[in-house]
């Protein structure tokens, strides 16, 4: 642990190597976005927003969870589902070679992370995309694990929640990876014909077989400011069209215009949005206004 | 050289060749050498069967793309009877890269959709190739719930190089017309048969390809990425397209083995263009064969197995 960690008082500290990303060595960090000079406690304080202007830095996927469940409240689901190399793909490297360096660089065994636990009392399943995990592509883990979640939904029948972010599909379990995008939307269409909400917040980057199975199967559609949203990358678009793409092309803001999304929602008021309407979709009272039940 | 020859079947082409010009030379000179002709058949047919026997999986990925090959409205005329197509999403479109409508199956009234590529250049711009739009995505879901309505079983044709990436199909959100009827093709009551004819290109492939049965043509390919971006992503070269296609396992034979399809529906020699009615009479066999098979299942049983069968798919460790 470096001389600045042993400082910083404990709830901000991070440990094991599984937060070196989302915590630079360094009390000072660059927004990727407008360039200022941060003070890291300060942007760790406000979600990994920036406090100049606004920009949404990336976030580990237990941070994130950890951010909207209720503290001590949270359980996780299908921690041991653990990736296998069935196929033995090889492409420059190993697949196995690069989940043993995902694993070992991310503290993760695959790129999406799911808890049972209360937003507000209001009981929920919420999953997290890891995208310092191979880039949050989704294979044979990533789809077990959102189906459990789903199925422990559709059980208890409490909300599900999902934070999306992701390259696609992951090309490393080729078939079976597309695969995945039918297997998670059909689990999400038993929680539709049993009325159980499902909401989908798409974070920075959102694309290709996420964004075309799970993540745009919200009852609500919920997008980070500023997130890219889209089937196909901006790269390959301008392959296609052979032309520049224009300003803000697949930004939440866009997505809004065009219909595809409910609401932008700022990070640091996304528990308070959620449970506002979760607490409705479900029937119960505003947790605005709701005072903390009285023990008997 | 002919151009209905694949490079790696130049062999053979040569050999036709020479078969052509021999009987050129029989009409001009009536003299018989129709011994001959027999026998360098009898070496080309030979020789088909050879350079077939071990195709790579690039080499297949190829037939599938051949500019020859039966496309879904070759295998409706010969297959159905009736059809009669339906047009537009009701909402912005008709898109000309997915085609479907109601036919006759042998009497039985049935939904036929499937992608459609064009032959000459002009029909392959106005069909964009075979590459989907949102609205294609969403006509088809509304013929699958129309057929859902009126209890007509499902048949559907694979066959594109993926969904187009577009600039107006990203604003009309492609992705969601994809997820969309990835969630309701689960749970659609009505029996449902896939069948990959041509290329099965990603999530533009499995967007009419959620159903009770996958079936795929010999020389058809199905893959989560093409061979040409896959090893542009992981090997920095779409040159290595090849390894690529080795790699994934994107062919009809070896995703049977890893269960991922149900059925391989084996081609005439040569491939399906070599005999397209020869073709089209297989699947129509096999079709009818999981037809019946599925209409004998009551719906409840029906969707439970359809629901099980997508939950099967993957491989993980429980440690």
């Amino acid at each position: 642990m470096s001389w600045f960690q042993k400082l910083m008082p404990s709830r901000i500290r991070t440990e094991g190597s599984n937060r070196s990303r989302s915590v630079p060595e360094g009390l000072w960090t660059k927004c990727d976005n407008c360039s200022a000079v941060l003070y890291r406690p300060e942007v760790e304080r406000n979600m990994e927003v920036c406090p100049k202007c606004g920009h949404h830095l990336r976030i580990s996927a237990r941070r994130r969870l950890e951010l909207l469940l209720d503290e001590g409240t949270a359980s996780e689901i299908g921690a041991n589902l653990q990736p296998v190399d069935v196929l033995k793909f090889r492409d420059s490297k190993k697949y196995r070679d690069r989940l043993a360096q995902a694993q070992k660089q991310v503290g993760e065994h695959d790129a999406l992370i799911v808890m049972r636990g209360e937003i507000k009392q209001l009981p929920v399943v919420a999953g997290a995309f890891e995208f310092a995990f191979m880039g949050g592509s989704m294979g044979s883990v990533v789809g077990e694990r959102f189906v459990r979640a789903a199925n422990l939904s559709l059980e208890e029948r409490i909300p599900l929640i999902c934070f999306s972010a992701s390259g696609g599909a992951r090309m490393q379990e080729a078939l079976f990876s597309l695969m995945q995008m039918a297997k998670t939307s059909a689990a999400l269409a038993r929680l539709r014909e049993a009325g159980v909400p499902f909401i989908s917040v798409m974070t920075d980057p959102t694309m290709g077989g996420v964004s075309a199975s799970l993540a745009m199967l919200g009852d609500i559609n919920i997008a980070e400011p500023g997130a890219l949203i889209g089937f196909a990358g901006p790269r390959v678009i301008e392959q296609t069209v052979r032309e520049t793409l224009p300003e803000g092309f697949q930004r939440a803001e866009f997505l809004l215009d065009h219909g595809a999304i409910d609401m932008i929602v700022d990070r640091r008021e996304m528990r308070d949005k959620l449970s506002a309407v979760l607490a409705m979709l479900t029937h119960q009272p505003s947790p605005r206004t709701k005072r903390l039940p009285e023990h008997a | 050289m002919n151009l209905n020859f694949l490079e790696f079947e130049r062999p053979i082409a040569e050999l036709e060749a020479k078969i052509e010009e021999l009987r050129y030379v029989g009409d001009d000179n009536e003299i018989n050498i129709s011994e001959e002709i027999a026998r360098l058949q009898g070496k080309s047919k030979a020789l088909t069967e050879q350079i077939f026997s071990q195709l790579t999986s690039w080499q297949i990925a190829q037939i599938a793309r051949h500019p020859q090959r039966p496309y879904t409205l070759d295998y409706l005329k010969h297959i159905f009877t009736e059809f009669e197509e339906l047009h537009g999403d009701r909402a912005f479109a008709d898109d000309p890269a997915i085609v479907g409508g109601i036919a006759r199956l042998d009497n039985r009234p049935v939904m036929v959709i499937g992608h459609q590529k064009g032959r000459d250049t002009k029909e392959k711009i106005r069909r964009n190739f075979g590459m989907p739009r949102p609205e294609g995505y969403r006509k088809a879901l509304r013929l699958m719930e129309m057929a859902e309505r009126f209890r007509l079983p499902i048949f559907t044709f694979i066959d594109t190089p993926g969904a187009y990436p577009g600039v107006g199909a990203e604003e009309r959100g492609q992705s969601e017309a994809i997820a969309r009827n990835l969630l309701v093709m689960s749970r659609l009551r009505t029996p449902i048969v896939c069948t990959v004819i041509g290329e099965g290109g990603s999530g533009g492939a499995l967007a009419i390809g959620v159903g009770d049965r996958v079936l795929m043509l010999g020389y058809s390919t199905y893959s989560v990425i093409s061979p040409e971006g896959c090893a542009s992503i992981l090997w920095k070269s779409s040159e290595r397209a090849a390894d690529a296609a080795e790699a994934m396992g994107i062919t009809a034979e070896r995703l049977k083995q890893l269960e991922l399809i149900d059925e391989v529906v084996e081609e005439p020699l040569g491939g399906a263009h070599r005999n397209p009615a020869a073709m089209a009479g297989t699947l129509k066999s096999r079709l009818l064969r999981q037809l019946n098979d599925l209409e004998a299942r009551s719906m409840e049983t029906l969707l439970e197995e359809r629901y099980q069968r997508l939950m099967g798919f993957g491989n993980f460790k429980e440690s």
